[in-house]
């Protein structure tokens, strides 16, 4: 079978039967790339969705997390008393902490005067909040009370924001109800649970959120020593600290964030369930477009047989058949899938891009859906007796 | 001779059915066919005339008797035998069988792809060769939707010819043209079979063409009944 795939040169019978109908080839073709489209919308939706949730998470310059064990997810951060966080300090291999808050605020478009939730991350201007060095020179203005770093990604609904602010005027806005003023910009946005960000001084946010009770944070930042293993250093630190708060490593808190989207809503499953879908669609139309080939041929094929062509000649005209419509549907679907990509970029501020693992997972799936209907439409060529065809 | 006997049959039998539904078609059937040679067989339908056809073409099992096709004994033939064997045995069917998404040339080229040791170069000249021979030369890229019935079977003539079979089995040909074109066709079918030095078993219920074999042979219920050699055409 292999070797007849690659046969000397003859009459290309595999492409004449699926060319000369163009009708039926386009059909096919649509329905290839609409499979590939929709998989390689809700799996970027679904890569998206995890990728979104932890930008934030990704960016803090941290070895070590602390949280309340009763923080589920980004969108619902539980206070725990930030004693622990200096009691930390007592393990030799800790370097250095930061508090933050967290929590989301009601940010008044300066635009259009409507409110809308965004999260608010509030640290001491003088601490290390990012690895990135976007907050390098901004985060002194902070210290100033009532200023605020605007994340210039944040969804448009929340208004001109950026483009006010790179224009050099003063943009002001009401966060909560309090007149707050932008100082700077940084890059950070959207998630899924956060359509917009930004970050301010602690003694801003809580005046913000007067309700945040005094000593209590969101997040501990631990920053360790040279050389100390985080993993071990968590583990002691868990032996001793009391269990109202826990302890991440940093890769340990992402992981959480993300499992949370994954297991605790359906998100990660109906993406997943789409680009299912996607592809049983895809194998329904694949498989009636080579089975329709093969039964409408089959007078043809069993004169080929009658001829003298060995029946594995036959099977592989079907299975390049199979591989042509993989080949020829998978390119628009590659090419729409990167221009919808774009799209939803620019209009949700998601970071879906095109992986190449995606880009070779959905080839792989439009060719396993490409083969298994050509193998499944491939019994029907059984039928072709060619002592019937006289 | 160097050429074996394209069509050797002794006590050939066949039966289709088992137990009570068992029925005897093919009932001790002795002939052969020579190199060269044109054998026209009749007889009325349901005789069994398409059964020794697909029984001497290798597309059925032999069940009783001895069968040897270009010197192939069907009885010891394993489907793999059968199969090449086919590939030296050109045939035309009552329909013209030709792939329709095929061009006339591709057509033609499906029977060259068969020989062995050619490019594909070659192998696409011998059948643009072929056509010209049944008259074709100018419909090469046409579709058979677009040919006329004779032209079809031209190009189906064209197509069994391109595989150099060393013997042409044919089931009425010209069932499905008018007589004039039919015995054209035949015309056709026997010059070049003649040039080619291949043996030619026909099927046949119209009588215009019936002086246009070497040999007749007439069946009735399974049997041959005649075994009368027919006048010697002039042309
Ligand atoms: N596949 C089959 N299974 C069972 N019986 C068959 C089969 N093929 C043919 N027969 C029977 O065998 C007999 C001979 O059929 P065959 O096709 O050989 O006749 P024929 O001489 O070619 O007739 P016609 O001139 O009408 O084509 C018929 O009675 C037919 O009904
Ligand atoms: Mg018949």
């Amino acid at each position: 079978m292999i070797q007849a795939l690659w046969r000397r040169r003859g009459v290309p019978l595999a492409w004449l039967l699926l060319s000369r109908q163009p009708v039926r080839l386009l059909i096919a073709l649509a329905g290839i790339s609409f499979a590939g489209i929709l998989m390689f919308m809700q799996l970027g939706f679904r890569d998206g969705l995890f990728d979104a949730s932890v930008t934030i998470h990704r960016l803090f310059d941290a070895d070590l997390v602390l949280m309340s064990p009763r923080s589920m997810s980004s969108i619902s951060m539980a206070g725990f008393p930030e004693r622990r966080l200096i009691q930390t300090m007592a393990e030799p291999a800790v370097e250095s902490v930061s508090p933050v808050h967290w929590n989301f605020v009601l940010w008044r478009n300066p635009e259009t005067r409507s409110t809308r939730s965004l999260l608010a991350l509030g640290f001491e201007p003088d601490d290390a909040l990012f690895v990135d060095s976007m907050l390098a020179d901004q985060s002194a203005s902070l210290r100033q009370k009532g200023r605020v770093l605007f994340d210039a990604r944040s969804r448009p609904e929340f208004g001109p924001v950026a483009e006010r602010f790179n224009a050099g005027q003063v943009v002001e806005s009401e966060v909560a109800g309090q007149r707050v003023r932008v100082s700077g910009l940084v890059e950070l946005g959207p998630s899924f649970g956060a359509d917009g960000n930004l970050i301010t001084s602690r003694e801003t946010f809580r005046s913000l959120l007067p309700s945040t009770s005094r000593g209590s944070i969101e997040l501990g930042l631990i920053r360790l020593r040279d050389g100390a293993d985080p993993e071990a250093v968590a583990e002691r630190l868990r032996a001793w600290l009391p269990n109202d708060v826990s302890v991440f490593t940093k890769k340990a808190f992402i992981e959480f964030e993300k499992n949370y989207w994954r297991s605790s809503t359906a998100i990660g499953f109906i993406f997943s369930l789409g680009a299912a879908m996607g592809f049983v669609v895809g194998c329904v139309i694949v498989y009636q477009i080579l089975y329709g080939d093969v039964s409408d041929h089959l007078p043809e094929y069993a004169t080929l047989m009658a001829m003298g062509y060995p029946l594995r000649d036959l099977l592989a005209v079907v299975v390049r058949e199979g591989l042509m419509l993989a080949l020829v549907g998978y390119v628009p679907a590659y090419a729409a899938g990167e221009g919808l990509y774009a799209l939803i970029r620019g209009s949700t501020q998601l970071p879906v891009g095109m992986s190449p693992q995606r880009a070779v997972l959905v080839f792989s799936l439009i060719l396993v859906m490409c083969m298994g209907s050509a193998l499944v439409a491939m019994r029907k060529l059984a039928d072709a007796d060619p002592a019937e065809i006289f | 001779m160097a050429d074996p006997a394209p069509i050797v049959a002794t006590n050939v039998s066949h039966s289709y059915g088992t137990g009570s539904m068992r029925r005897e078609v093919l009932q001790d059937i002795n002939f052969r066919v020579d190199p060269g040679e044109v054998v026209l067989l009749t007889g009325p339908s349901g005789c069994g005339k398409t059964t020794l056809l697909t029984l001497v073409g290798a597309l059925r099992s032999l069940q009783h008797g001895e069968l040897q096709v270009l010197g192939v004994p069907l009885a010891q033939a394993g489907r793999g035998d059968r199969r090449r064997l086919r590939q030296r045995i050109g045939m035309i069917f009552q329909g013209h069988n030709l792939l329709r998404c095929l061009t006339a040339e591709q057509n033609v080229q499906m029977g060259a792809d068969l020989l062995p040791g050619l490019s594909y170069a070659q192998r696409r000249g011998q059948a643009r060769e072929w056509l010209r021979a049944v008259g074709l030369g100018d419909q090469l890229s046409k579709v058979p939707h677009d040919l006329s019935g004779g032209q079809k079977q031209r190009v189906a003539i064209a197509r069994a010819l391109a595989a150099h079979p060393r013997l042409l089995l044919a089931d009425e040909p010209t069932a499905a043209l008018d007589g004039r074109t039919g015995r054209e066709i035949v015309e056709l079918l026997q010059r070049l079979a003649r040039e080619q030095g291949c043996g030619v078993l026909m099927v046949t219920h119209d009588p215009r063409i019936l002086d246009l074999a070497d040999r007749l042979l007439a069946m009735e219920d399974g049997r041959l009944i005649e075994n009368r050699v027919a006048s010697m055409p002039a042309g």
